[in-house]
Parts: structure tokens; C-alpha cells; sequence
């Protein structure tokens, strides 16, 4: 850990980096230079080699993903970057957005490289309206620079990048889900297969990555793949950046090595609030099982998570310290899983709507002891029985509540309120100090956005 | 579903789902014309098929009008060559085009756990009460439409505030109070990051990829291909 030097937040001390020319000062551009001079198939190859497993929650190799990619098909191919970040709790992207845009916009040039792609779509959350205005600044400069156009650094490589805005709709998120809004219709999943590999945007074979993905692959191209496959473990290998809010002193985004366990995590972001033991945690964001103390040692990459219980999802820990409800808790997310269920099947839309119906009860205190299986019930006829992975997220915060605080639902339930609501307590917390920024060695103090005073606010 | 949004309502309080309104307000007609006809032909222009352009098109009604009437949405359809059932199924989908009259500030409030385990519900609830019983609507002084926001991505400076989409972070009750009365009397502070967020017109126009300078060409997919694209399952 200690010689952790950072990869992916190297520039996000630099207010400069965002501009082409501070990318370029600090080394921007060279892996697609090194990409332009090898065969598009050879820089699969070395993507593939480098270990690289998508960012965006599920952890599908990069290389693998980029080579299911038919070619000849008469058809044009696709690349379609998500930037459509929106799982509570998870925050990394719309940072390498706004501090670090060029080397996104580089790794999605080698991506389209590699698959012979002449037209690249950023789906961008319509939320970021400025994290989406820093990428068409950059996307305009590097027009202007030769990154992008006809001809690209004088390869012969042609390449045009739209970003298109997204409106408000978790979902959209869900790749076919991305596809079908791009298209211009509800975001709503699509069966699958065909997979976007084959029949994507306008069904035509696409790519769809994440940004925190394709932000790693210049690095992969600059460095080699089996220095990037240095760091981390033998089956996630990299670094990653870790969103970590909620009860913690420092919440923020941190880099460190993929495989760095929860515990050490959690010390960098300066440790549990005010020296409040933890309560409960989630490894990737609100659609991954609550983890305990009891996981803190886990090794945070894909099998070792998944071997404690729950999935590593987009590496957000959400923190509860143990004035938190987890009932309280689970009742929001639920909430957030039943506004967002797209509505195209029934056991999610209307087992997202149920459950919080029964949440709700319970955390007014008026729940039963049935309540409790009733919830693992429905849950249970959730699971794996819609059509994209919301439902299954949805039942997450549920079971998994359930499975480590069964007695608070039950003291809820005993008592006839919730056991935590101390009326006593400042309705505001403080507020937290400045966030985290990038770790190791070369930790840095990241420049933070503008705070706003009280005094000049009043007119 | 995801609900439009004049259905927004702070859920985690009531969970009931406000009655959607019996009437549809709507404008009269056009809302799309000279300078923003042009804007749509080269907005739909940019994509290798028209129907993409829906979603731009339509926060290019929002840049008009400030809201997204269905006379918007019949001159969209008419501009796409699809009917008007079919953009409002659309529009309907997405909670950042707002189906009827808004303020002119959007103010949103992450109330996901991240926030609301540091404040956030607690600070939905003042702006409710400052902004009084019509504000998830539009405030009487046409200023302001309160949203209950899903996390924003902004987890680490809890609780955030946007105005229209702009974020503040770490806001306390005194400090909302204040922005509250500053925009009322005409002074919009600057956000974290990214300025002093415009009205909800100006922003739309953001949205619709006005921003964007760089519209691309048309891309060579054959004729016909991916029209058909979006039937589920397809
Ligand atoms: C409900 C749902 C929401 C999702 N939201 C996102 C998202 O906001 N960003 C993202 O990159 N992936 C999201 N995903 C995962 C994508 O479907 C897809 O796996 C991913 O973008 C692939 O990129 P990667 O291989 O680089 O990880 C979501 C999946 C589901 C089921
Ligand atoms: S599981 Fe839920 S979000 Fe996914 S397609 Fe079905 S209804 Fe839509
Ligand atoms: S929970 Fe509020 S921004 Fe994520």
C-alpha cells in the first residue's frame, strides 16, 4: 500500500489537467499514439492481458468485451461511453469527469480504435450539466488538436464523439436500457440476447463501458498490460477508485489498488464519524448486500466479496455507524428502487412498491413479526425473475437487512417505533469536512469546489 | 415508474403518489419557431437516425417555454414523423423534462441515504416549509419548483443541493435559507462548480447539446437499418 503511487486521481490535483494542454503536459496522449501504431486487434490483445474487468458493477472482462465485437458485418460499430452514474452511493465517475476529462475522451478514442468504431456516443446523466459541459469542452479540443476528426494524429483513423444528455432516469444506467433512450425511446431493458455485441444502438454491433473503465485504459496502453496487471490482484487487477460517504470523518473518492481491504479503506477516509462504531456497510453501492464489522477485512476486489456475501458493484461504501437505523435505511433505498423500477415487469414494479409499503409500516412502528418473511417472500419472487439486474438490487438492502439485523426490525416491531429515532438529536448534522481525494505516497489535498459563505449570500 | 415530474412528492414521508393533475395545462401554438426550428433540423442532424434527437428536441420545447406543454410535444412529433402518443410516452419517462409550468429554479435535495444520514430529508423539509404547500408545483411568485432528488452522484459533500442541476455542497438549513431569499431578490449564488446556474430555459438549451460544438456527420448507417430498433426485445 505504502508505494502506492496514484493512476486513475494523478491529475486531480491539477486544476490545470482538465485543459488538453495540461493533459498533454502531464503525459496525456500517449498511450493512443502507442495504440495508432499497433494493429487495432493487437491493442485488444493488450487490453485483454492487462486483466482490466468493467468498472460499471459487473466486472466483465474489458478485452473479452471489445473482441465479441463482429467486424464486416456491413453494419458501422458503436461506442457508447456510460456516463450515466447514478447508483446511490457511488461518485468516481462524475469526478474523472469534471477533474480529468481528456483521459476518458483518450481512452474511449483507443476503444473505438481497437473495434474499428467511427462514431462514439457519451450517454451523459442528464444531472451532470456541468460534468457534461467540462467533456464537451474537452471533446471540442480535441477536435481542434487532431484527437478527433478525420485523420486522427495523422493515422488514418476517423473518429466523431457526440455527447447526448440524458433526463433523469436511473435505469438508464442498465446498458440496453442506455441503448434503447439513445434511440429515442423509454428507457426500458431489452431482452437479451441479441447482445449489444451484436445487435446494439440501431442494431448495430457496440460497445458499452464505463467511465471509470475506459479512464484506465490509456494507462494499460502507456504502461503495458502487465504492469497495470501488477497492481491489484491476480483477478482484479488495476487500481480502482473506492466512493466512500455516509458516516465516515472524510467521505470521498479514494484510490488504491483493487484487492485493498474495507478496513483500510475506511481509515482513509479518516475512520468512523466522531469515533461511532460501525454498524452496517455496502460494498458497491445500495444494489450490493450490507456488509458487518465482521467483513471489514475483506479484500475489496470481485471474488473476495462475493465470497463474503455480497458483490464489489461500483465500489461505494455506504457507512452506517450504529446510531443509523438500517430498517430507516433499507426503507429509502427500497424507495429509491420503486421510483426508479422501469415498470416493464411485474415482480420488480410491483414488489418494489409493496415492499416499501411494508417497510414504511415498520419504521412507523406499526409492523408485525409476519412483516419480516413477508418481505423475504416477495423478495424471493423478485430474484432472478425480472428482466434486468434493478430487481435483483432491489432485493439487496432487503435480505440482506434482514439477515444481519433481523432483531432491529423485530425491536421495531416489539417497541412500536423505531428504537433509534432520538428526537433529542440535531435534525442537521455538521456538515463533513473536505472530501478525500487520491491516496499513497503522493496523497494530495484536491482543490475543492467553491465553498459558499452565508454572508455574501444574502442579497 | 419513473414518474414525471409533477408526481414528485416526498415519498419517504407520505408515499403517496399526488393525484396527477385533471387538467393538462398546455400553450398555444407554435413553440418551435425560426431560430429554434433551425436548432432542432441540426440537433437531428447529428444523429445517424432522427428519432434520437426526441429527448433534445424536447428540452428544446423546455428552452422555449420553460416547461414541456403537449403543443411542444405535437410539433416534436410532426418535426420527428411520429405521433403524439408516442413522444409523450417519452416524456412521460423522464423526470428532468417537467410537464408543466416550473419555476424558474429547479432546487433539488438529495434526500438517498448518503444525505439524508447527514441532514438531507431534515433540509427537504425546511425548503417545503420556507417555500410553502405549492412548491413541489410552482411557488406563487413563479420562482421556484422543490424536488425530492434520487442521489445526485455528490455523495461525499452531504447533504447537496442543486439548483437547476447545478450542486451546492454540504448545505445547512441557514445557509438554504439564504439562497432562498438571495434568488428571490435576484441573487443566484455561484455553485461549487460550473457558475451561477441559469433559469431552467437556459439550462434546457444546455441539455438540448446546444452547448456542443461539435456536431459530427451524419453517420453511414444503411438506409433503414435501426428505425426499428427499439421494439423491446427486439
Ligand atoms: C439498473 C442498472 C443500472 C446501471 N447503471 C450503470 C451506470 O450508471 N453506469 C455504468 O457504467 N453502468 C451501469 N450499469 C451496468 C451496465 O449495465 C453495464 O454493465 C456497464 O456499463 C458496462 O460497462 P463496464 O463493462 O465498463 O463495466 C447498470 C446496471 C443496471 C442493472
Ligand atoms: S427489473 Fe425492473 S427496472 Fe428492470 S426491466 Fe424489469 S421493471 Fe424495469
Ligand atoms: S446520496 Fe445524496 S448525492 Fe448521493
Amino acid at each position: 500500500m505504502a508505494e502506492f503511487e496514484p493512476v486513475l486521481t494523478a491529475r486531480w490535483g491539477n486544476p490545470d489537467a482538465a485543459s488538453i494542454d495540461g493533459y498533454l503536459e502531464t503525459g496525456g496522449y500517449q498511450g493512443l499514439r502507442k495504440a495508432l501504431d499497433m494493429e487495432p486487434d493487437a491493442v485488444i490483445e493488450e487490453v485483454k492481458a492487462s486483466g482490466l474487468r468493467g468498472r460499471g458493477g459487473a466486472g466483465f472482462p474489458t478485452g473479452t468485451k471489445w473482441s465479441f465485437i463482429p467486424q464486416n458485418t456491413g453494419k458501422p460499430v458503436y461506442v457508447t461511453v456510460n456516463a450515466d452514474e447514478s447508483e446511490p452511493g457511488t461518485f468516481n465517475n462524475r469526478e474523472l469527469l469534471e477533474r480529468d476529462p481528456h483521459q476518458l475522451l483518450e481512452g474511449a478514442i483507443i476503444c473505438a480504435y481497437a473495434v474499428r468504431c467511427h462514431t462514439l456516443f457519451v450517454y451523459c446523466r442528464g444531472e451532470f450539466v456541468w460534468p457534461g459541459t467540462v467533456l464537451e469542452r474537452a471533446v471540442a479540443e480535441a477536435y481542434d488538436r487532431g484527437y478527433l476528426g478525420e485523420d486522427i494524429q495523422g493515422s488514418g483513423f476517423d473518429l466523431d464523439v457526440m455527447v447526448h444528455r440524458g433526463a433523469g432516469a436511473y435505469i438508464c444506467g442498465e446498458e440496453t436500457a442506455l441503448l434503447e433512450s439513445l434511440e429515442g425511446y423509454r428507457g426500458q431493458p431489452r431482452l437479451r440476447p441479441p447482445f449489444p455485441a451484436v445487435e446494439g444502438l440501431y442494431k448495430s454491433p457496440t460497445v458499452i463501458n464505463n467511465v471509470e473503465t475506459l479512464s484506465c485504459v490509456p494507462h494499460v496502453m502507456d504502461r503495458g498490460a502487465s504492469w497495470f496487471a501488477s497492481i491489484g490482484t491476480e483477478k482484479s487487477t488495476g487500481p480502482g477508485i473506492f466512493s466512500i460517504s455516509g458516516k465516515v470523518e472524510r467521505p470521498g473518492n479514494y484510490e488504491a489498488p483493487m484487492g485493498t481491504p474495507a478496513r483500510e479503506l475506511i481509515e482513509m477516509a479518516g475512520g468512523i464519524r466522531g469515533g461511532k462504531r460501525l454498524k452496517a456497510w455496502t460494498p458497491g453501492g445500495s444494489s450490493t448486500p450490507y456488509l458487518t464489522p465482521e467483513h471489514l477485512d475483506t479484500p475489496m476486489d470481485f471474488d473476495s466479496v462475493q465470497a463474503a456475501g455480497s458483490l464489489l458493484g461500483t465500489k461505494a461504501m455506504i457507512v452506517l455507524d450504529e446510531t443509523d437505523c438500517v430498517v430507516d435505511a433499507t426503507l429509502r433505498f427500497t424507495q429509491f428502487y420503486a421510483h426508479e423500477s422501469c415498470g416493464k415487469c411485474t415482480p420488480c414494479r410491483e414488489g418494489t412498491w409493496w415492499m416499501e409499503r411494508v417497510l414504511r409500516r415498520m419504521e412507523a412502528g406499526h409492523g408485525r413479526t409476519e412483516d419480516i418473511d413477508l418481505m423475504h417472500d416477495v423478495g424471493q419472487n423478485m430474484l432472478f425473475k425480472s428482466f434486468c439486474a434493478l430487481a435483483d438490487g432491489a432485493v439487496s438492502p432487503i435480505d440482506s437487512s434482514i439477515k444481519y439485523f433481523r432483531d432491529e426490525y423485530e425491536e421495531h416491531v416489539r417497541l412500536g417505533r423505531c428504537p433509534l429515532k432520538d428526537e433529542g438529536r440535531p435534525r442537521l448534522e455538521a456538515a463533513s469536512p473536505r472530501s478525500g481525494g487520491t491516496t499513497g505516497e503522493t496523497a494530495q489535498e484536491l482543490p475543492e469546489g467553491r465553498e459558499l459563505s452565508l454572508g455574501e449570500v444574502l442579497a | 415508474m419513473t414518474e414525471a415530474g409533477h408526481l414528485r412528492v416526498p415519498q419517504w414521508q407520505t408515499g403517496q403518489l399526488a393525484p396527477v393533475a385533471a387538467a393538462r395545462e398546455d400553450v398555444e401554438g407554435p413553440v418551435l419557431t425560426g431560430d429554434a426550428r433551425r436548432l432542432a433540423e441540426r440537433t437531428i442532424a447529428k444523429y445517424p437516425v432522427r428519432r434520437s434527437a426526441l429527448v433534445p428536441l424536447l428540452y428544446l420545447v423546455q428552452s422555449e417555454v420553460g416547461w414541456v406543454p403537449r403543443q411542444g410535444m405535437r410539433e416534436v412529433a410532426e418535426i420527428l414523423g411520429l405521433t403524439t402518443a408516442e413522444v409523450e410516452a417519452v416524456a412521460t419517462f423522464y423526470t428532468m423534462l417537467k410537464l408543466h409550468p416550473c419555476g424558474k429554479y429547479v432546487v433539488s435535495i438529495c434526500t438517498n441515504p448518503s444525505c439524508a444520514l447527514l441532514g438531507g430529508r431534515a433540509l427537504y423539509e425546511r425548503a417545503k416549509e420556507i417555500l410553502g404547500e405549492q412548491c413541489e408545483h410552482i411557488t406563487p411568485d413563479g420562482m421556484f419548483t422543490l424536488e425530492e432528488e434520487e442521489c445526485l452522484a455528490a455523495c461525499d459533500k452531504a447533504p447537496v443541493l442543486a439548483v437547476n442541476y447545478l450542486f451546492y455542497d454540504r448545505v445547512s438549513q441557514e445557509l438554504l435559507e439564504r439562497m432562498i431569499e438571495g434568488i428571490r431578490a435576484g441573487h443566484v449564488p455561484e455553485a461549487a462548480r460550473g457558475g451561477v446556474p441559469g433559469e431552467l430555459k437556459d439550462v434546457s438549451r444546455t441539455l438540448a447539446g446546444m452547448g456542443s460544438q461539435t456536431p459530427p456527420q451524419p453517420d453511414t448507417v444503411p438506409a433503414g437499418e435501426g428505425e426499428g430498433g427499439g421494439a423491446p426485445g427486439g
